[in-house]
Formats: C-alpha cells, structure tokens, sequence
C-alpha cells in the first residue's frame, strides 16, 4: 500500500487555454472547442487521433456528451468529472492514469466553466436538497475566515495583514497585466487595491478572484512517445489529492491558519516527485489565490516560507515574478480568473509556457525545470487539494 | 395543575416613537416598543420564553403537553407548537397544540390546564403591529411568556379565585389576512370593558376572601389601553401595589404580556402576598393568587430577569429597518439567488439537529460532532454515538465573518465557527449583532430563529449564535 506515483511515466504533449473572461458571446461549447482545438493545433494533433476524454466542470453540464456532442466526437470514451475549484486538475490526474495505466495512447483532459450565464456576479449554484442548516456564507466570507485566524495566531497587527492581501492582489494584477489571456489586464495599485469596498470580513473586491468564463485542455501520452508529438513535452512527476475528512468545521483543534489538506497532497506531490526543498527547487507555481489570505496561507502549506512567516515572506516580494519563487506569474486565479471547471489545466498551461521558455513579458528567467500547481476546492477545514510537479526533463 | 416555573423573552430590538416621528412627522408619542428581529417570530420567541421557563422547573416536572398560544402564527393549518416542541427536544408522547385566533385565549388555555390533572408548558408570543402611524405600531410589542404548569406541591402560587366575564361587543377587530388590527372609536370600547372590569374583579375578590387593600401586586393587562389604565384607577389598588407597566418600554406584547408582567411580579414577590391580574379581552378574567414559599427557589434559577429582559443591554433599531423588518417596505433585494426552501425530507431525517441542536458524542473516543455523525472524525469508530443536546451550552467565537455578499434578510450576514464549551464546534450565524459586537474570543449562546422565509412560503428555522451581553459569561 502507498502513493507510488508515476513520476516521468506521463508527458503533456499539448495544451490550449482560452482567455478567460467575461465571454457573453461564447457558450460553454464555444469554449472547449476554442480549448481543444488550440491543444490540439499546439502539436499538430489530430483530434481523431485522441483516444479517451476526460471533461472537467462543477456547474457548465453533466455527462461525457457535455464534451462529446459539440466536438461531434463519434463513440469515444468521455469521463465528466467534478472535484469543486479543483475540477480541472481532477480531469488532468485521471487523464494521466489513463495513460499510465497503458490502458489508452493518447488521451486529452478538457475544463470549461460558464459562470457569467447566472445573473448575479459572484457565484451563485443550487444545492442539493437539504434541511436548511448549512451556513448559507459566501466563498469569500468562508476564506475570510483565515484572516482574522493568522493575524490573532502570529500576531500580526491587522492593518499589516490587509498590507500582506494588498501586496498578494498587487503582484497578480501586475503579473495578469502581462498576460494576454487573463481577464484583467491592468495593473491595479495599491491604493485601490486597499481602499476598495468590502466583501467579506477584511476582504475587499480586489482580494477577490474574477469569476469568469473559459475552457483549457491538454493532451497526455506516455512519456516514451512524448518526442511524437513535440519536442518541448512536460513530464508528469508528481500528482496528489487530498480530499479531507472535513475535521476542521467538526473540531476546535483546527485554527484556521492551514489547510491540513494541502500540507499532505503537498508532502504526497513531493515524495513523488523527488523534491525536498521546494522553494529552491521549483521554477515557479500556479497556486489557488482564489482569496489573498488563501495565498498567504497556502505558502506555508506549500513549504515555501515557515509557519508564521509567509506574511513577511509576501511583503519582502519573495512571490514576485523576479523573487526568488514566482507565484502566479500568469495572474492566478486573481487577475487570470476562475472558471471553475477550467483552472486546473490553466495552472498547468502557465507550466507549459513558462517551461518552454513561451511565455512572452512575464517569462522567468531561470535554470529551474520544474514547476508546482496546486488547486484547492471547497473550505478551510472541509476542502479537496491537489498538488501537481511537472518538469521539462525527465529525471 | 399550578404554576410551578415562569420565562419570559423579550427580544433585543428597540423602536423608539421619536425615530418613528422622524420619518412620518406628526405621529408617535414618547415610548419605545421591542422589536422581534428579522429572524424572530411568535414560534421562536416562544422558543426562548419556554427556555427560560424549563431552567426554573422543579426537578420532578416532566411536560405532558405543550401549548402555544399567538395572534400572529408563523404558519395557520400547520401546527406551529410542533416546532417549539423539537426545539425544546421533548419526546413524541407530549402533546403539541396551538391555540390563538383572539388575544384572549391564552386566559381560556391557563384556565383549561390549571382545572385538568395534566402536566403542561404554556407559551404565549405574540408579535404586535400595525399600519405605519398607528398606535398599534408606535404602542405594540413583540414577545413571549411561558408557565410551567405541574404539581400543586410545587406551586409558586396557589390561585385563591378566578372570575371569567364575556360580552360580545365590537372592540378591535382583524380579517384573516389582513396586516393590521381595526378598532372601534376608543371611548367605546373604553365604556364596555368598564363594567366587565368591575365585575370580575370584585368577584375574584370576594371570592378570595380578599380585599382591596390585601392587593400586594395588581397587573391589568390588554390591548384597550386606555380601559387598562381607567380600570387601574378604578380598582382603588394602592399605587404602590400596581404593577409596574412596561408597556412605555417594551410596548404591549398581546397574549404575552399577562405572562410577562406576573413573570415580573414573581421575580420580585415575597411569600404570602397577594397577587391579582386582571386581564380585559372581549370581557375580563381576574384571578387572585397568593404567592408560596416555593417563590425563592425558582427565582433563584431563572436565567434573567425580566428588568433585565426589559432594561438590559438592547439595540436601537431605524424606522426603515423596522418597516424592513416587518415587510412593509419593499427594498432591493440582495442581488443573490433567493436561498433554496428547506426539503421536507432531510429536514425530517435531521429535526434532532435542525430544531433540537442535538449533537453526537462518541462513545469510544468521546469526540463531539456537530451535527451528529454516524463515524468519529477522532477514532473512526462506526455508528458508537451518544447523542446531546448543546442548544443550552454556551461557546466562543473561533473566527468570524462579516459577509456582505451573501443572500440575507437583513444583511449584511455575520457568521462565525463556534466551539461548545463541551466540545465540539459548528459554522453559524450570528443574530442580534452588528459588526462590532463580534471577535476571536467572544462568548455567545445559542438562540433558535428563523433564517429566513423561502419563495414557497416555508420558514427555515435553525439556531444561531448571540453574544452574551451579561456579566458573566
């Protein structure tokens, strides 16, 4: 028994990603048509060619024919998944067992989210029937809760804390703004960023992620036949999920300020990958900004900075796109936007350009081949994360 | 059966006349009324009332019936004492009833358990309003009152006499369906409740063996109020043996305001006085009491007082959130999905945790879980639970929120995780508060209310969190 990974067993071959938006005149089926067929075209890939599916989507359709029926594919197999903000990441991790397994050649793991169809700005989805006792908050008052938690605990005074969220906002509006597929492409100052209306808890607008619409897929194959295809491919080294017993919104033991569930599939990831520092280790990382206090939080848990440490780590630019581990150079979910079926694949697409040197004004510049992304889905205390290290050279 | 323990609820909010006169001018006098919150009704206010009542109940008591009386039901057909029974978590075998229709039915009802050999718990909330402007609003009250009905052995007071006078008459009137009360020229009504007074209360006495300077404490409660005041003056009662009137500080709460006023008088009475209440609904009921021994030791238990209830810690509430409040102003909703009615089912499958708070506690590890889980978070031991009631246990606020974003009645919405003092901790909202009132730290208690009112016309009823405002907590 044990998570023995398929660390270089698996290699992309291929990605697309849309620009994430407010798409009013694109559907659901508009976008993962613009997704695969940019995959596909990325490798000259032919899309007959693809042996098993995989669509990644919380509210956007259900079933295999949500993917199936507009690409008019005939009798392939296609697996809808759902995993909450960590869909798309869902999709990819069982596309590459797919492969590992030898079950297909050639497989592609799609994610779209048509958020902006609902009539209200923020999220907003139907619950299962239930008996009315679950907290009705919103996600951004539910990851608010975080803030007031790591102030008390590392006695951070709390108009620091709001300087830490306004830094993280900061660094991926400046990174989105250089980043042509990101919904917000401007740089937004600190200022504004600090002085913007609240939300939830301390959180104003701008701690916000953009709730937006997109599509992103990549094509896998076992490692082996990667060169086929092109010879930039990205290897798989680490995949880990951690799906929580929800012990946090159960027990006073959980304070607040961690996210058990990333510390494991972040440990699990790096075992497999082979990685024991990962801060000194990893070119970059697409990590779930979904809220700044998240980011902040999730820097600890990711083993880039010491418990208690990240807000200092933050304000000193470590994150920056030239500090010493970029954090979300494409924006993350915060200026990039989180669609939520589609962000997954879109941490990994940002792996993809940025290790094949591809990624235009924001490139980093660095001798580092290996590169994290992390997708969290539900609430601190009761949440699903998944860590995944792909590399540009196989070990 | 005798009065063996009494509540009383008062809710947090107050409205001023002056902030009414604010807004439409010329309207209001000088009092201040209490305010059910957006998330309060007769059947959660009863709720509380009969939760302060339990805490005074002699240890042998054990309710065979409940019943709750209102003017203004959350639901008509459905039972509302049901879910004041699941939220006091009593057992299926005691009977649940409602009661209302007229403001006088709550005499009819203590009358009817006090001559029967059945143990009971009596409610009487009533939430009171009126048209903008009108006395009924600025003079109106919200709230509740509960007796425990049980042993003569363990009475508080012993009633020496009662008298029940009726006379049809036309008083003050409602329409089923109507929003407000209408009522026949004052000086009318004044004149008939006069002489029913009279006679019912000179009955009683008699028939005590009492006189009137034997009155240690008079409460004339009703909805006339210039008949309740002419009647006080009438009764030749010393002045300092009337009943403090509350009503120019909590307005007049209707059905519940009988209950709250001798609530009031017990709080304070010493063994052997007599107590007379006078009651002028659509006739008149006077009862005479004399107060026991058993008085201090019941007392001696309530959680609050009802000066307390009335001159504690409160809340100042606008005249446009109170309008808000009661549905008579139309606002923009919050720009979010209208939340989801409660499901039948589920709410059937988890009333022990819905409207008891019940949780589970492990058998094996002793783990606490809210709500009750079939397997321990701690040792993974399967269906080995305990089940417990925490709705009584107070907790503090581990983190907290100020949602601006969700879907609120009254937002914006304050939510916090709470650890149990024994154990265990739950996401939950926080009533009676404002941004202010809530940190890492503070101590709340439990309280239960209606979260809101789906598209269907189904009340989603749960508990919340609500700072403690007293000394000790």
């Amino acid at each position: 028994m044990g998570s023995t990974g398929i660390c270089d067993r698996v290699a992309i071959v291929g990605m697309g990603c849309t620009p994430f938006g407010e798409h009013w005149n694109k559907s659901a089926d508009d976008l993962l048509i613009d997704s695969v067929t940019e995959a596909c075209s990325s490798s000259g890939i032919d899309l007959k060619d693809v042996d098993a599916f995989w669509l990644g989507t919380m509210l956007s359709g259900f079933g295999g024919t949500t993917l199936s029926v507009p690409l008019k594919l005939p009798y392939k197999p296609v697996t809808r998944v759902e995993n909450f903000c960590a869909t798309g990441s869902e999709s990819f991790r069982n596309a590459c067992y797919a492969v590992a397994s030898g079950a297909y050649d050639l497989v592609m793991a799609t994610g779209v989210e048509k958020l902006k169809d609902s009539g209200y700005s923020g999220l907003a989805y139907a619950n299962r029937p239930d008996d009315g006792t679950e907290e009705a908050i919103s996600a951004p008052a539910v990851f608010s809760y975080l803030e007031p938690a790591y102030a008390e605990k590392y006695a951070v005074p709390r108009d620091v804390m709001k300087e830490v969220m306004t830094h993280i906002a900061w660094k991926n509006h400046q990174n989105g703004a250089r980043n042509p597929r990101a919904q917000f492409q401007s740089d937004v100052s600190k200022q504004t960023i600090c002085t913007a209306p609240l939300v939830a808890g301390s959180l104003g607008i701008f701690d916000c992620s953009g709730v937006s619409d997109g599509g992103a897929a990549a094509i896998l194959c076992r490692a082996e036949d990667a060169r086929k295809y092109t010879d930039r491919p990205l290897y798989v080294k680490g995949l880990a999920l951690a799906a929580g017993s929800g012990v946090g919104v159960l027990s006073p033991s959980y304070d607040y300020t961690t996210f058990d569930e990333v510390t494991k599939s972040a440990a699990d990831a790096y075992r497999q990958a082979g990685i024991r520092d990962p801060r000194s280790e990893l070119a970059m990382a697409e990590v779930h900004d979904c809220f700044t206090p998240t980011e902040v939080v999730l820097m600890e848990d990711l083993g880039f900075a010491p418990r208690g440490e990240a807000w200092k780590e933050v304000l000193a630019g470590t994150f920056d796109l030239d500090g010493q581990l970029p954090v979300n150079p494409d924006g993350g979910l915060k200026s990039f936007g989180h669609p939520i079926g589609a962000s997954g694949l879109r941490m990994l697409f940002e792996c993809w350009l940025q290790l094949r040197g591809e990624a235009g004004a924001r490139q980093i510049d660095t001798g580092r081949t290996r590169a994290l992304t992390h997708n969290l889905g539900g609430r601190p205390g009761r949440c699903v994360s998944f860590v995944s290290v792909v590399g540009s050279r196989p070990d | 059966m005798s009065l063996v323990g009494y509540g009383a609820y008062v809710p947090y909010w107050r409205l001023t006349d002056t902030s009414i006169r604010a807004v439409l001018g010329s309207s209001g006098g000088k009092g201040t009324r209490a305010v059910a919150a957006f998330d309060e009704d007769a059947t959660t206010m009863g709720v509380e009332a009969a939760r302060e009542a339990l805490a005074t109940a002699p240890e042998n008591f054990v309710p065979e019936a409940l019943y709750f009386v209102t003017t203004s039901p959350a639901y008509i057909d459905k039972t509302n004492a049901t879910a004041i029974h699941a939220a006091l978590g009593l057992p299926q075998h005691v009977a649940a009833y409602d009661f209302g229709g007229a403001s006088r039915s709550f005499c009819g009802v203590v009358d009817l358990v006090r001559a029967s050999n059945q143990t009971a718990i009596v409610i009487a909330s009533d939430m009171r309003t009126g048209l903008p402007g009108s006395a009924d609003e600025a003079t109106g009250g919200d709230g509740a009152s509960c007796f425990l009905m049980g042993s003569p052995d363990d009475s508080v007071v012993e009633v020496v006499a009662s008298t029940s006078v009726t006379d049809e008459f036309l008083d003050r009137w409602r329409v089923p369906g109507d929003d407000a009360s209408a009522v026949w020229e004052d000086r009318f009504g004044e004149s008939a409740y006069k002489p029913l007074g009279r006679a019912a209360f000179t009955d009683a006495l008699k028939k005590a063996g009492v006189g009137v300077d034997d009155v240690d404490h008079l409460a004339v409660t009703g909805l006339h109020s210039r008949a309740v005041r002419a009647f006080k003056t009438w009764s030749g009662v010393r002045p300092e043996s009337q009943a403090e009137d509350l009503t120019s500080r909590i307005g007049n709460s209707g059905t519940a305001a009988q209950g709250i006023s001798l609530a009031h008088i017990l709080d304070s009475a010493e063994p052997g006085e007599i107590i007379v209440t006078v009651a002028l609904a659509d006739g008149a009921d006077a009862t005479v009491m004399r107060v026991t021994e058993r008085v201090a030791s019941v007392r001696a238990r309530r959680p609050r007082t009802v000066s307390r209830l009335v001159d504690g810690p409160h809340g100042q509430l606008s005249y446009g959130s109170f309008l808000t409040w009661r549905g008579r102003l139309n606002r923009e909703p919050p720009r979010r999905p209208k939340p989801a009615s409660p499901a039948a089912g589920p709410a059937l499958r988890r009333k022990e945790w819905k409207y008891g708070l019940a949780a589970s506690r492990c058998a094996n590890c002793g783990t606490r879980h809210l709500p009750a889980a079939r397997i321990c978070i701690q040792c993974h031991a399967s269906d080995h639970m305990l089940v417990e009631r925490v709705a009584d246990e107070r907790a503090t606020v581990a983190t907290y929120t100020v949602d601006r974003l969700a879907y609120s009645p009254s937002p914006p919405l304050i939510a916090a995780m709470i650890d149990y003092d024994g154990g265990g901790r739950a996401g939950t909202e926080i009533a009676d508060a404002g941004p202010d009132d809530i940190a890492i730290g503070t101590r709340v208690e439990m309280t239960f209310r209606r979260l809101y009112t789906a598209e269907n016309g189904v009340h989603n009823y749960f508990w919340k969190a609500r700072p403690i405002r007293e000394a000790n907590k």
